[in-house]
């Protein structure tokens, strides 16, 4: 298949950007790593006017530290996050997370920010940014703005990015010393999540002293279990704490009823994840 | 691990050797000859719209903005071509009242299947044809959709087409007590009903909608401008094609060229005679320029034909000691919106092998073909065989479990000994050769079954939250389509003959024409290895000429695992042919008697001496032809066209073991053993190379695949990012090994392979995940066997 | 838009729609038919090539991002006619029926193999989930990937400190 017609700008700079999509009015689309964009143009879901690409702006690759976090540029890589140790070491959820997405190719394509922007609901990023308290730096023509993960997904591929707004970089609090595990469940390994349960655990003297849970797709946005962690969190790190704060596992959710899982089954994995995602994090 | 039956010797040794392909050099290189890759000069793309309704009357179409949009040529719909496009073939009446829709390859009236074609546009370039779809308005009136097969076929269900006043196509019946090839079911049941020492299993078995789902998309060029018409065509029937366009179009036989390249794999899919191959013809012929026409994916999976989608109504009777006394099989066949080439033969061709391996003394087969509107179904790799074996080998597991008896001992207790062939069977075939005692002893030592039932019975005992689950499934089928006499008494529209043609050169090259069409097999390898072993010339003087109807002009092409067992088997008598008639120019050129001639590794010896010609030396012999025996032919060329005298019957164990996920329903395979028996062997890599790919299309039905539709009968599984196809991540390791039983119905004493891995594999993975959660009361699970199924399936029995 | 791209070492300077994907530009524009698509959501991966030295799908890349970059496909990879070893060991192991998803399974391999010399059988079939194939049932293509591997380093040994 084959996209319809559209212009294209590759800016080199994020003013450029900014001032590109500004001019390009509501009819424009952003292209980061394409992955999920191409796809979508090819079928004709999508008839943008104008295509703005990203992938010429050094600036916002890459990732650094920023004393009390890392800062991930939007157009960082899947593949360059998987490489980048400071990821391991300071908030190894999203590496977890991250290793998972779909194949090694587009991996090599397919951003950090891209995924985040285009939040689908089984994307695999989400859950993670939203569990470790990730903040979403936005540029726009009236400069920038900070926000929050739980307020940045406000539901099916929707965020709070304005029209006029770019993704520049998200700011991962470090959660160094934390053990993290991402437990992905789907039919074959091309598959989209079912459900998927991201969690991350500091374990102090045997007991649990900070807990981050999130969903993948038991809404229309990423979930906070957060029944989950407060069960969890001043408990011994056993087989039973997790057991029974798994059970809360699906409390506040919406799940999707789709071919693969109706709402019930879809409860019922969030809860068995969470104990497994819980389990593998806590090392128990 | 994979070890290997000694071969039996033959004179060059080339059978049973794992030569690396001929085939390779330009497919890893990218040097292929895809149609999608061609280019002529002139050359018009043709892009095809399609209605996005399942079933709708078009009330008016509006090309006018198409027309004036940059680089379109033309544009027409269904009106445009009314008069010429004749129907699409269906050439397998099944029977004499068959019903059977018109099937024009451009929609004229009515759309019958979300996907039907309403338009085509002809352009400079890929891209303005298919910008140019957008300015197509076509107005539609909703009709009633029939979606589900079992509504479909009841009384008072809405029509898919109305004319024909029923969605029931025809009923097909076989009966043996009728035919006198066994006794009568309905007695055999009644009798296991009101003993007490009988039983009766009934289940209803789904085969659900699968896509063949070829690597490379269809894809067809039209050349109109030549003394005839060329057509490139990603297809496996060249021959086929060019008959049926010829018959269907009016066009003369004669004027019609049909070449089929390197061709991206087909697993029954490319055995179609296609609307856009029609469209392609005609709207070259129309314009006088070259026209492509290559699919998408999408399109692919919305309008290409689909797979399987049956309902199996099946009734087993036995005794309690396991021995079974009938089989009662009645089937409804979806075939989707229209009749395609063999749409209502596939489930048909079922008939013959519900009865399996095994000494059914009662049986009786019906089916019916249902319309419903959906894309039609058609030949899907095994065809009808592998509904049959699935029905067949899930209840006989579905016996075993009901008795308490061990899955492989029921077999035992029922499958026809090796003393016992040939053997008549109730449906009416008679199998030359089997051993399946070897085959099942054989699979049972590789997969370590006792030890894995020792490990099944500990993780029931502490109710490990993963249980394992072991698989049975054997299988024989019937290979070749072919006898012609056979085909001609099921009222199939063609026969199952081979051609082939060896041409012995002036140099001692070897030129072979067959009638087979490869598209992935590795036909040229094998039949080299055929001809260099038969003729003792090299395996590299050997060139395979294939799939252009102008240099192999005859033949049936590919499908029903018939190359090697009829095609191959040409080509070994063409070359005994060649070598006859090499030997009375070589007795002449060594001044001897005939008689007193030798053939062996490619020499004729006079016996008991020193004295030999290479068949080489006869051919420059020949060729100068200065010295000719008296009335003989200065020729080594042979032309056979070959009927086999029966069907071949492979046959084989597979055992598989599953780890079910009992919290999550999640089937992972844990191993796979497939001990197929496929008669003598010619390239042991080739085979394995099939029965891999064979497991692997097997086990995705049973585990993954499924043409899933809404309820407006919009097709869900549109893409490969929905219709799962396994990936390397998601399939074992598999064991493979096999038992060498020769057919004795062809001279070279070969089966066939193509199928036999796909049609084993579905039971034996679905029959492993019963085994694991029978403990909870399940006795079905619907394929796929998603773990939302499976789960769901726990939860219910365990109520 | 004008684009220049080096394809399989040679500089191509080209007009072309900002909507053309790279896999149409190759074929379509450049002749370099070797490359072939397979589907229109980027998960068959029979369209993959490598845009300066990583594989990607061709098909969910616009022509227009690889502008100033490089491309490596099938037919690039043999050279002075020597095979590449992973070219070798899928014709060797019996790799490829078909042939279809070969150039994007090879290319695939080939990154997989720079990524890690040494793969295990479970990273070889991870390393290839984004390539389908419907004909080998994956076990031939994981063996010749395995072989090349054994060659490659057994070639690379005397290197030191080549591996990435």
């Amino acid at each position: 298949m084959i996209p319809s017609a559209f212009d294209y700008v590759a800016p080199e700079t994020l003013d450029d950007a900014v001032r590109a999509l500004a001019d390009a009015g509501d009819d424009a689309k952003i292209i980061a790593g394409g992955q999920s964009l191409t796809p979508v143009l090819r079928l004709r879901m999508n008839d943008p006017s104008v295509v703005i690409d990203l992938g010429r702006i050094p600036a916002l690759r890459g990732v650094r530290d920023d004393g009390d976090a890392l800062v991930i540029g939007a157009m960082t890589t899947h593949h360059d996050i998987l490489h980048e140790p400071l990821v391991r070491e300071h908030a190894l959820l999203i590496a977890e997370a991250t290793a998972t997405i779909a194949d090694p190719q587009i991996r090599h394509r397919g951003t950090f920010g891209g995924s985040l922007a285009h939040a689908d609901p089984a994307g695999d990023l989400l859950a993670s940014a939203l569990a470790l308290g990730a903040e979403m730096t936005i540029a726009g023509p009236n400069g920038r703005r900070q926000v929050a993960a739980a307020e940045f997904f406000e539901d099916l591929f929707t965020t709070s990015l304005q029209p006029d707004e770019i993704l520049v970089d998200i700011r991962v609090p470090k959660h160094s010393g934390w053990t993290a595990h991402y437990e992905k469940f789907n039919r074959t390994a091309q598959a989209w999540s079912i459900v998927a349960v991201a969690a991350a655990v500091r374990v102090d003297g045997g007991a649990i002293a900070e807990a981050r849970v999130a969903l993948t797709n038991m809404a229309s946005v990423p979930v906070r279990a957060r029944g989950v962690e407060e069960a969890l969190v001043g408990r011994a790190a056993d087989a039973a704490t997790i057991r029974d704060a798994a059970e809360r596992a699906a409390e506040g959710t919406s799940p999707a009823v789709d071919g693969n899982a109706d709402a019930d089954f879809r409860s019922h994995l969030a809860r068995v994840l969470t104990s497994r995602a819980v389990t593998a994090a806590a090392g128990v | 691990m994979t070890a290997v039956a000694e071969p039996a010797s033959s004179p060059a040794g080339e059978f049973g050797r794992s030569r690396a392909r001929k085939e390779d050099a330009h497919l890893i290189t990218g040097r292929s000859r895809w149609t999608g890759n061609l280019t002529l000069p002139g050359m018009l793309h043709m892009a095809v719209l399609r209605s996005p309704l399942a079933h709708a009357r078009i009330t008016g179409i509006d090309v006018s903005e198409a027309k004036s949009m940059p680089g379109v040529v033309a544009v027409y719909t269904g009106a445009d071509l009314a008069e010429e496009q004749g129907d699409l073939p269906s050439a397998w009446p099944i029977t004499p009242d068959m019903k059977k829709p018109p099937a024009p390859a451009l929609a004229v009236d009515t759309v019958n299947f979300a996907g039907d074609a309403v338009a085509v546009v002809l352009a400079r370039s890929d891209y303005e044809a298919h910008d140019a779809l957008e300015g197509i308005d076509v107005d539609y009136e909703d009709l009633p959709v029939v979606l589900d097969l079992e509504s479909a076929a009841a009384e008072g269900s809405e029509l898919v087409h109305p004319d024909l006043g029923t969605n029931v196509s025809a009923t097909w019946k076989l009966d043996s007590g009728e035919a006198g090839s066994g006794g009568d079911v309905e007695q055999a049941i009644a009798e296991a009903e009101s003993s007490p020492d009988g039983i009766v299993v009934r289940r209803t078995l789904r085969q659900q909608r699968l896509v063949p789902a070829f690597m490379e998309p269809r894809a067809v060029v039209v050349d109109p401008n030549a003394q005839q018409a060329t057509m490139w065509s990603s297809t496996q029937i060249p021959h086929i094609l060019k008959l049926m366009l010829a018959m269907t179009l009016g066009i003369p036989e004669h004027k019609l060229r049909v070449i089929a390249p390197d061709v991206g794999g087909g697993f029954g899919g490319k055995l179609q005679v296609t609307p856009e191959e029609v469209l392609t013809l005609l709207t070259a012929r129309r314009l006088g320029k070259p026209v492509k026409y290559a699919e998408s994916r999408s399109e692919s999976m919305q309008a290409a034909h689909h797979g399987r989608a049956q309902l199996q109504k099946l009734t087993l009777a036995a005794k309690r000691d396991g021995t079974v006394t009938g089989m009662k099989v009645e089937l409804l066949a979806d075939m989707g919106a229209y009749m395609r080439l063999l749409s209502p033969g596939i489930p048909v061709l079922g008939a013959f092998m519900f009865n399996g391996i095994y000494k059914i003394p009662a049986y009786h087969f019906s089916c019916s073909p249902v319309f419903t509107s959906k894309v039609p179904t058609d030949a899907y790799r095994g065809a009808g065989r592998p509904e049959a074996t699935f029905g067949i080998e899930r209840m006989m597991s579905e016996l075993a479990a009901e008795l308490g008896i061990d899955p492989l001992e029921i077999r035992e207790k029922n499958w026809i000994t090796h003393e016992e062939f040939p053997f008549n069977t109730v449906s009416g075939l008679t199998y030359d050769t089997g051993n399946y005692e070897a085959a099942t002893a054989r699979a049972r030592e590789l997969f370590g079954y006792d030890a894995l039932r020792r490990e099944q019975a500990e993780r029931r005992e502490r109710k490990d939250p993963v249980q394992l689950g072991i698989g049975v499934s054997t299988f024989t089928e019937m290979c070749g389509l072919a006898p012609s006499r056979v085909l001609g008494s099921l009222d199939y529209g063609a026969g199952g003959w081979e051609h082939a043609q060896v041409r012995m050169l002036p140099t001692g090259k070897v030129e072979v024409v067959t009638g087979i069409s490869p598209h992935g097999q590795g036909h040229v390898t094998g039949f080299s290895q055929v001809v260099a072993d038969r003729l003792g010339v090299p395996f590299d003087d050997v060139e395979i000429i294939h799939g252009d109807t102008q240099s192999a002009p005859k033949g049936l092409d590919t499908y029903g695992s018939r190359s090697l067992t009829v095609g191959g088997v040409a080509v070994a008598h063409a070359v005994a042919t060649v070598i006859a008639k090499a030997r009375p120019i070589a007795a002449h050129m060594m001044e001897c008697a005939e008689d007193d001639l030798e053939f062996t590794e490619g020499r004729f010896q006079v016996r008991g001496t020193e004295k030999a010609v290479g068949i080489t030396d006869v051919a420059l012999a020949v060729f100068a032809a200065h010295d000719m025996p008296e009335g003989v032919e200065p020729s080594l060329d042979s032309d056979v066209t070959y009927d086999p005298e029966n069907f071949s019957f492979p046959h084989g164990t597979h055992l598989c073991a599953v780890e079910v996920d009992t919290e999550t329903g999640r089937v992972e395979l844990r191993s796979y053993v497939a001990v197929d028996d496929v008669g003598r062997v010619v390239n042991p890599m080739l085979v394995e190379g099939q029965v891999h790919g064979g497991l692997a299309q097997g086990i995705a039905q049973a585990l993954f695949e499924e043409a899933v539709y809404d309820e407006s009968g919009t097709l869900l599984s549109g893409s490969f990012a929905e219709y799962l196809i396994p990936t390397a991540a998601d399939l074992p390791s598999f064991t493979t090994d096999r038992t060498e039983t020769p057919a004795t119905s062809n001279t070279l004493g070969v089966k066939g392979v193509g199928e036999a891995g796909t049609i084993a594999s579905t039971p034996a993975v679905v029959n492993a995940v019963l085994d694991a959660v029978r403990q909870f009361g399940v006795r079905d699970i619907d394929m796929p066997c998603t773990p939302m199924r499976v789960w769901k399936a726990i939860q219910e029995g365990a109520r | 838009m004008r684009i220049t791209v080096d394809v399989d070492g040679t500089r191509y300077s080209d007009e072309v729609e900002p909507r053309m994907l790279l896999v149409h530009y190759l074929r379509d524009q450049l002749g370099k038919v070797g490359t072939v698509s397979g589907c229109d959501t980027s998960n068959c991966g029979a369209c993959t090539v490598h845009l300066d030295g990583r594989s990607v799908k061709s098909c969910s890349v616009l022509a227009v991002q690889a502008d100033g970059h490089e491309v490596t496909t099938v037919e690039g990879l043999a050279q002075d006619g020597t095979l590449h070893p992973v070219q070798e060991a899928f014709h060797e192991c019996h790799a490829l029926q078909c042939g279809y998803c070969t150039p994007g399974m090879i290319m695939q391999s080939i990154d997989l193999l720079e990524e890690n010399p040494d793969p295990d059988e479970q990273q070889v079939r991870e390393g290839l989930e984004g390539n389908l194939c419907r004909c080998t049932g994956y076990q031939n293509i994981v063996k010749a990937v395995q072989s090349a591997a054994g060659t490659m380093r057994e070639g690379s040994a005397p290197q030191a400190g080549g591996a990435r």
